[in-house]
């Protein structure tokens, strides 16, 4: 779904992640890009380095905020302070979504700075969703929430994990950002068909995708961000642009990070995708 | 599954073989993960025990290099995995990691021993940066307002990022010397994969320890770039004053006063001081 109420009815195209590394690049070259992915914690600061280049990004470029730490699967309430200065970078961006992940992280105020899985129950699904419709309230903006990479599943989990996220993003009615990466990184550790989950999350809710790199160790996957993609996740990507139409697709490059050249024209072979998609619903 | 995440590592960066009552840890984490065909249910856990240890220590390895320097690299690692023990993160980011360092090594200077007296100054000199990277900042007061208020009356406050130190080491000397000598690392920010272990055991060339010497520094920002510079100590002694709440004419008072300089024009000193100060948008109105 090209434009949806999950991405505040944009229609955007593919965009790469601001990272440190390529900030000078960026700023001097003025390259051209459809957007850029900011991961909000990063931004959520009071003044510095970080808000004077935030300022000339927003400039020039259109802006996603994407977060790793409100933790909606966590039991925790949420951290208000991090809820309010959220809202005030929210406004500053004018960012038409937020995503962040469908994990926990805290307990009893304390911080892992991970994204952990959830266990796949109706309770557990039923309390995420409340936290997601109170942070979207409070924040008001469309949440599109993450599918994580995962390495451990749960003897309590009731469903599967897309079952989960269906559940999840029907009670709170909210986006999906759609990790396609991640839905093959823990099909290789859960041993599941990836295509069973693409087929069967409801695709009018997906808002955006991510796409990325993955490293293979003895006897698991870790989402590594530190490739480019895989050809196995290329052709989910493909089945899923099928399924969903093309939706504003993001390349996250985190670790061993490469030349911005690099990393875009990575992020533009997604367009081959788009278009093939695009021809096929026009013909 | 959180208590099993926040315990600390084997030696070998490994999870701990028995849970805190004494019972294997293979039983516990069987009682709530899956195991699969290829991994138990204790490996699938140990994945993320090992990422999170992985994760913190990394950043402050990353961090705080002038501390890993002063300390060494493997007292370090040691030195961080205690703190974090007795310290969890309790932040949404990652900045703030190292915010109760300089409390920790006061309270236990034997994770920084022989070296603690400059193991602190150095921690105080890093978590200032850290301030003075991202810290708030005020609207500067202007040259005019300044002029416009009589010194008796004139209350300034110091910029919110500017750090003050009176340290015993010449820590700037130093760091500089190790950043010079390290390269910069880059951390991922979105990928919830940790898969190695911090860069433990990394050799390098030695750096000479700074010499005890009393300096005083401002830590700061200036067009966004950081910054530290040596005052000298009656200047510092003003800026502390300022910071106080005094007034520029009783911070001035004060400080002559008890200065054992007796060749200097203070008048013109003081205003040489106001000037790079102001110029600079270190104060704000009080």
């Amino acid at each position: 779904m090209p434009a949806n109420p999950f991405n505040g009815y944009t229609d955007y195209g593919i965009g790469i992640g601001l990272r440190v590394p390529h900030y000078r690049h960026i700023l001097a070259k003025k390259p051209v890009v459809d957007w850029f992915e900011i991961i909000s914690e990063n931004f959520m600061v009071d003044g510095g380095r970080p808000l004077e280049v935030l300022d000339a990004i927003l400039e020039q470029y259109r802006v996603v905020q994407h977060g790793v730490a409100i933790y909606f699967g966590s039991a925790d309430k949420f951290n208000r302070e991090h809820l309010r200065r959220l809202k005030r970078l929210v406004k500053y961006t004018k960012t038409p979504w937020l995503s962040d992940h469908l994990c926990w992280g805290s307990v009893d105020g304390r911080y892992t700075h991970d994204l952990l899985p959830m266990p796949y129950t109706f309770a557990v699904a039923r309390h995420t969703a409340e936290k997601i419709r109170a942070a979207r309230d409070f924040l008001e903006v469309p949440i599109c929430v993450e599918n994580v990479s995962s390495y451990a599943e749960y003897h309590a989990s009731e469903m599967t994990e897309w079952e989960f996220l269906t559940e999840v993003s029907e009670l709170a009615d909210c986006g999906i950002l759609l990790d396609v990466n991640n839905i093959y990184v823990s099909s290789q550790n859960h041993n599941f068909n990836p295509y069973d989950y693409l087929n069967n999350i409801p695709h009018h809710r997906v808002g955006q995708m991510h796409i990325a790199g993955h490293s293979k160790f003895e006897k698991y996957i870790l989402d590594t961000h530190d490739h480019p993609v895989l050809d196995p996740v290329w052709k989910m990507y493909a089945h899923a642009i099928k399924l969903i139409g093309p939706t504003a697709t993001l390349l996250e490059w985190d670790d061993r990070i490469p030349s911005f050249d690099e990393v875009h024209n990575e992020a533009l072979k997604a367009n081959k995708f788009r278009d093939a998609q695009l021809a096929a619903s026009t013909a | 599954m959180s208590n099993a995440l926040f315990r600390p590592l084997t030696p070998r960066w490994g999870m701990q073989k028995r849970w805190t009552d004494g019972s294997a840890m293979a039983d516990v984490a069987s009682e709530f993960i899956k195991p699969n065909d290829r991994l138990s249910s204790f490996e699938r856990l140990e994945i993320y025990n090992r990422q999170y240890w992985f994760r913190v220590l990394d950043c402050l390895y990353d961090d705080y290099p002038g501390l890993r320097a002063v300390v060494g690299e493997r007292k370090f690692l040691k030195l961080a995995r205690a703190y974090l023990a007795r310290y969890p993160s309790d932040s949404y980011t990652l900045r703030d990691l190292g915010s109760r360092l300089e409390k920790f090594l006061h309270d236990e200077p034997n994770w920084s021993a022989p070296r603690q007296e400059l193991a602190l100054d150095m921690v105080r000199f890093e978590w200032a940066q850290v301030v003075a990277f991202d810290g708030p900042a005020d609207e500067p007061i202007t040259p005019d307002e300044i002029l416009d208020t009589p010194p008796d009356k004139l209350k300034l406050r110091l910029q919110p990022y500017l750090s003050l130190l009176e340290l015993d080491f010449e820590v700037d000397d130093f760091l500089i010397a190790i950043k010079k000598r390290d390269s910069d690392a880059l951390r991922g920010e979105a990928s919830n994969a940790m898969n190695a272990a911090p860069k433990a055991h990394r050799r390098r060339r030695r750096v000479r320890f700074p010499k005890r010497s009393k300096i005083h520094l401002a830590v700061h920002r200036h067009d966004n770039m950081l910054y530290y510079m040596r005052l000298d100590a009656d200047a510092f002694a003003v800026l502390r004053l300022l910071g106080r709440g005094l007034t520029v004419e009783a911070a001035c008072v004060e400080v002559v006063s008890q200065s054992a300089r007796t060749e200097i024009d203070w008048p013109k000193q003081i205003k040489e001081w106001f000037d790079t100060w102001s110029t600079l948008g270190w104060f704000c109105r009080a």
